[in-house]
């Protein structure tokens, strides 16, 4: 390990090099030993306590840094936006500098607000560690969709990635094309076009929106659940047709590489963007996602808690 | 008072030329044996170096009083005005309660007689309380003594009331302002729709948002044959209807600020909220489009959507965040470093005319000359002196301004409202 970890906060993987990206995935993999131990459990952060503030409601995520905090040693509590100040309205600010004031060493933020993490980072001494703002960047989630694509197919670089799905309200999208893009991977959005917008290719994707054509030809197909309980309605017109034109069917997995991972950040809307049986076949890695979550998380705390003490 | 040696820009007069002006009782007037108490009124001032114009008019501020008295008051605006070298200021609607009645308006201007020391006229709602349903009583608030209507910082968006809007305004001879935002297409969109909002994430604002409603401007002027003046104008887009519009005649005007030309939609990118405004920073391309549009006089008015907001009101998440920022102490300067030394579109003045003698025809003012008997209102300008923006330094109550820090030159020096000097460097 050549490369020296020297941030305080995890905000995005715009701002991640390929190397700082690939030491964090190389920490992970020291971790995820820890979690087949009958002793699931390492003195990395004893003492530390860490803040999960989800200011939006989040179960799976939560949970997982919670998880990866238990098994770090850290002292853990968790806020949500409904039993927080913010609801009695005092401002992002001063809330978190009341955590701060009782001494917490690491934030985790879900927002949803694009940027309440920068927001926070640079006015608070504590590590803040970005779980989800708006729809910028969720970058623990492709931290783990790269690692679980590096422990199956043993490299990125090369890789063909089809991410499929509302990519415009996306921030899993997001980060998943600055660090795949960064290292190496080939990257085709693919969705309805008003949630596909012509302007990602200036991020240096391609964008297509004939999902046929681009099953037989990539290695990795990451798919994005259709947020429908967002969504202005002018978007599509249902999920009925979103099925129809973007749903990874039986039919449709058939033209898939038999190699082809199928992966999903969850939670499945099984029978909208991906079907049941394909959600559970062979192809889909959607629970190593998951399992390796936790490694990578570890990792990120180690290191970023790591620094907020020197 | 006499001031002596000055190069004097006096647009609506076409004179450009060193010499003199003379000041008496308040007035302009035309030379030495005219001041009337000699003894009294003849202090002198030397103005080697520096240009004399006309007392400059922004003709769009919100000085937030009544309603918001944390963010600016009329005493606090007036003072930045003075201190960016405007003697005139024309304050929008959107206080609360909304200046959309005439005791509103009449509270407005005794508060600016008891405590501005810059000339204040205020502009009345086009609807009842900017809710764009019903039309404002513009009758009264004509009587009332506003100098145009307008609902800024909200549009109309029922083409029918602005179209009788501007119908009935027609009538009391009052112009109409408007800013230009098709809410459907906008939604809830905080920043330039491009490459920016993509990365951020942020939800994008349009340009076809301001382009629709400019349109619907165009038509609605001519169908009403009534002077309609799009409010800070960001877009390319914009340029392009605007220019062919006043090419066949059409009563439309539109207006720059200057953060829409110091700035693009890249400098959000650390989410930084005093680059959030409405309209908001656009690309390069339109910046491009809108430097064209001030050379080829498609634009006609400089004006700074002078905006105040509380320190605790902006540090917060970028999409929670007011739009809008400060800009009577910076707007002089960025102009002048950027229009007419940077990137040489204008000569300096051409830029008076357009803080002069435009909004003052527009708004059909006695303001904006040097003519002898005209309200001795008057500038001072040193186009050359370089400074640094220190907002902590603001006559304003708010610090909400990106420009903290810049670099410019040129700024102005002296500010004389009917005669008496209200501010100095």
């Amino acid at each position: 390990m050549t490369t020296r970890w020297t941030r305080k906060d995890l905000l995005g993987l715009r701002e991640l090099s390929a190397d700082q990206i690939n030491f964090v995935l190389e920490t992970a993999d020291a971790f995820k030993e820890v979690g087949t131990r009958q002793i699931k459990k390492v003195p990395a952060l004893r003492g530390k306590t860490l803040v999960n503030f989800f200011v939006e409601p989040s179960t799976r995520t939560r949970t997982s840094f919670e998880l990866a905090a238990f098994r770090l040693s850290a002292d853990v509590i968790n806020i949500s936006a409904s039993d927080s100040s913010l609801t009695k309205g005092e401002t992002l600010k001063d809330t978190a500098r009341n955590l701060e004031a009782l001494h917490a060493d690491i934030l985790v933020l879900r927002h949803g607000s694009a940027g309440a993490p920068q927001f926070l980072a640079s006015r608070l001494k504590a590590s803040v560690i970005n779980a989800g703002d708006g729809a910028h960047e969720h970058p623990t989630q492709a931290l783990l969709d790269l690692y679980t694509i590096r422990e199956r197919r043993g490299k990125i670089d090369g890789l063909h990635v089809a991410i499929i799905g509302d990519i415009l309200f996306s921030r899993v999208a997001r980060s998943n094309i600055f660090g795949l893009l960064k290292l190496g991977a080939r990257v085709t959005l693919v969705g309805p076009s008003t949630l596909v917008p012509r302007e990602f290719e200036k991020l240096g994707v391609e964008i297509s929106y004939k999902i046929d054509d681009v099953l037989p030809k990539v290695d990795v197909v990451n798919l994005l659940r259709i947020q429908h309980e967002r969504q202005r309605r002018e978007y599509f017109p249902g999920l009925g047709e979103y099925t129809r034109l973007f749903g990874l069917t039986k039919e449709r997995a058939k033209l898939l590489k038999p190699d082809c991972l199928i992966m999903h950040p969850g939670p499945i809307n099984r029978g909208v963007e991906i079907d049941s049986d394909v959600a559970d076949g062979v192809q889909s890695v959607i629970l190593d996602q998951v399992t390796n979550g936790l490694a990578v998380r570890m990792a990120v705390l180690f290191l970023c808690g790591g620094i907020s003490t020197e | 008072m006499i001031i002596r040696n000055a190069r004097v820009i006096d647009p609506a007069n076409k004179r450009d030329e060193v010499g003199d002006v003379y000041i008496s009782d308040g007035k302009i007037v035309a030379s030495k044996s005219e001041i009337r108490n000699p003894k009294s009124e003849i202090g002198e001032i030397n103005a080697k170096g520096l240009i004399v114009a006309p007392g400059l008019i922004d003709m769009h501020v919100h000085l937030r009083e009544p309603g918001f008295s944390h963010k600016e008051t009329i005493e606090s605006g007036a003072g930045a005005a003075a201190a960016g070298g405007f003697t005139t200021v024309v304050c929008m609607p959107n206080t609360s309660p909304a200046a959309d009645n005439p005791s509103t308006i009449a509270w407005i201007r005794d508060r600016a007689a008891a405590v501005a020391c810059v000339n204040v006229l205020p502009t009345g709602a086009i609807s009842k309380n900017l809710a764009g349903e019903e039309l404002a009583p513009i009758g009264s608030l004509a009587q009332a003594g506003v100098v145009a209507i307008t609902d800024d910082g909200h549009c109309v968006q029922n083409h029918e009331v602005m179209r009788r809007a501007v119908e009935y305004a027609r009538m009391v001879d009052l112009p109409v302002f408007d800013h230009c935002q098709e809410y459907n297409l906008v939604g809830n969109g905080v920043i330039h729709e491009a490459y920016w909002s993509t990365l951020l994430g942020l939800p994008g604002w349009p340009a076809a948002g301001e382009e629709a409603m400019v349109m619907r401007n165009i038509l609605l002027a001519e169908l009403c044959d009534h002077h309609i003046h799009c409010q800070h104008l960001t877009t390319a887009g914009s340029v392009r209807l605007i220019r062919e519009a006043r090419a066949r005649g059409v009563k439309i005007s539109g207006e720059v600020c200057p953060h829409h030309i110091a700035l693009t939609d890249e400098a959000i990118q650390n989410f930084d909220t005093n680059c959030k405004m409405n309209p908001p920073l656009r690309t390069q391309a339109d910046v491009n489009a809108l430097l064209e549009g001030i050379a080829d006089r498609t634009l006609s008015i400089l004006c700074s959507d002078h905006a105040p907001h509380a320190d605790f009101e902006k540090e917060v998440e970028f999409d929670a965040a007011p739009f809008g920022i400060i800009g009577l102490e910076t707007e002089l300067g960025l102009f002048l470093d950027l229009l007419v030394h940077k990137h040489r579109k204008i000569d300096i003045a051409r830029l008076i005319e357009m803080y002069t003698v435009e909004p003052a025809r527009l708004l059909k003012i006695d303001a904006g000359t040097l003519s002898t008997g005209a309200p001795a209102d008057v500038t001072l300008i040193d186009p050359k002196l370089e400074w640094t923006v220190r907002v902590d330094q603001f006559q304003s109550a708010s610090r909400n301004s990106p420009f903290d820090g810049w670099k410019l030159k040129g700024r102005a020096v002296r500010t004389i409202v009917s005669g008496k000097t209200v501010w100095k460097l």
